[in-house]
């Protein structure tokens, strides 16, 4: 049987959908905040690998035909980008200033802890990348000489909490204005807040995909700079 | 076969911005030249819109289930990240909040100021 999912192709890839799927059908009939349907399946998803002790390698087996296809999904974030131009052009300096103030909390917010925590400079360059988008954030870790699988964890972990605690953070904040909902949730958790910001709206949707690259490209100048510090 | 096309070009897009990852020496990823890439073909009429649309705003659709199978991964550095689980989660929480608080403030007031808006 263990050898039947060791080669199985299309277990993971069924796991995934079904627990989204679940998520999903859970939110709709208890219509409760918390039960984010991404962070529902990925719950059942752990709790299944960990009950069943199936190795996180079996399981990917399959699962990596899922995640092939983020490079190409990520590339469609130019469609909404592309239909909302028009606005992203009147906004120009409402989004620069938003992006780059957020970058700089980020990176300033992260030094701070640091210190109050204590930590020694490999974790805090290992940090510094966490709002950015998983590929250049392990290459923002690796140069200045991080932990890249801690790395990538914590911007995995940033973008479900952002995913999850988004639209309360908007509420609480009152932030309103569909172009700054954009950018709040693709600044602060990139790809998986932007995914977020699609079922918001497509200007926010458009936004979000928006601050990914520019966030990402901004963080890259900044972080060898924060990196100095401590 | 309208699917098959607008797939196709997709992918074929994905692959020239690893061609643009391989040949431009900036830690800038495919995915995000593809963005620019696909972006400029649209502006610039290369393609109409009508070429990727339907398949391009399924792949968004299901871009969640995408980063399944990451997240789970967090399993495996569990062991690394434990010794220290409560400050990483600490900075985690606290930075993203304010990051978005600030974030989305700052790009409504210049909004408020400039008298722009998203709403039309």
């Amino acid at each position: 049987m263990n050898h039947f999912f060791e080669d199985s192709v299309f277990f993971g890839v069924t796991l995934s959908f079904l627990s989204y799927g679940l998520g999903v059908l859970l939110k709709k009939k208890l219509k409760l905040g918390i039960l984010n349907p991404l962070l529902v399946s990925i719950v059942i998803t752990v709790i299944v690998l960990v009950v069943t002790d199936m190795d996180y390698e079996i399981y990917y087996n399959g699962a990596k035909y899922i995640s092939y296809l983020l490079t190409p999904a990520t590339v469609c974030l130019a469609i909404p980008l592309y239909e909302q131009f028009e606005i992203l052009k009147k906004n120009v300096a409402a989004i620069l200033a938003g992006i780059l103030s957020g970058v700089l909390t980020s990176l300033s917010c992260i030094l701070a802890m640091v210190l109050i925590f204590n930590m020694n400079h490999k974790q805090y360059v290992s940090l510094l990348p966490k709002s950015i988008t998983t590929a250049i954030g392990m290459g923002v870790s690796e140069e200045l000489g991080g932990y890249v699988a801690i790395t990538t964890a914590i911007i995995i972990i940033t973008g479900v909490f952002g995913n999850v605690i988004g639209e309360f953070v908007l509420y609480i904040f009152r932030i309103k204005e569909p172009v700054a909902k954009g950018i709040a949730l693709g600044t602060a958790s990139h790809a998986i807040g932007t995914a977020k910001a699609m079922e918001l709206g497509e200007i926010e949707g458009a936004l979000a995909s928006l601050s990914i690259i520019l966030s990402g490209i901004i963080t890259v100048g900044f972080a060898p700079v924060f990196a100095q510090i401590h | 076969m309208k699917y098959l096309r607008q797939f196709g070009i997709i992918l074929f897009i994905s692959f020239l911005g690893e061609i643009a990852n391989y040949a431009i020496p900036l830690p800038i990823p495919a995915s995000i030249y593809g963005i620019i890439i696909l972006f400029l073909c649209l502006e610039l009429k290369i393609l109409p819109l009508s070429s990727v649309k339907e398949t391009g705003k399924f792949l968004i659709e299901i871009m969640p289930v995408m980063f399944i199978p990451a997240a789970a991964g967090v399993l495996n550095v569990w062991g690394i990240i434990k010794p220290s689980v409560i400050e990483y989660i600490a900075v985690m929480v606290i930075s993203t909040i304010a990051v978005m608080a600030v974030s989305g403030l700052v790009t409504q007031l210049v909004i408020r100021l400039t008298g722009h808006s998203g709403h039309q």
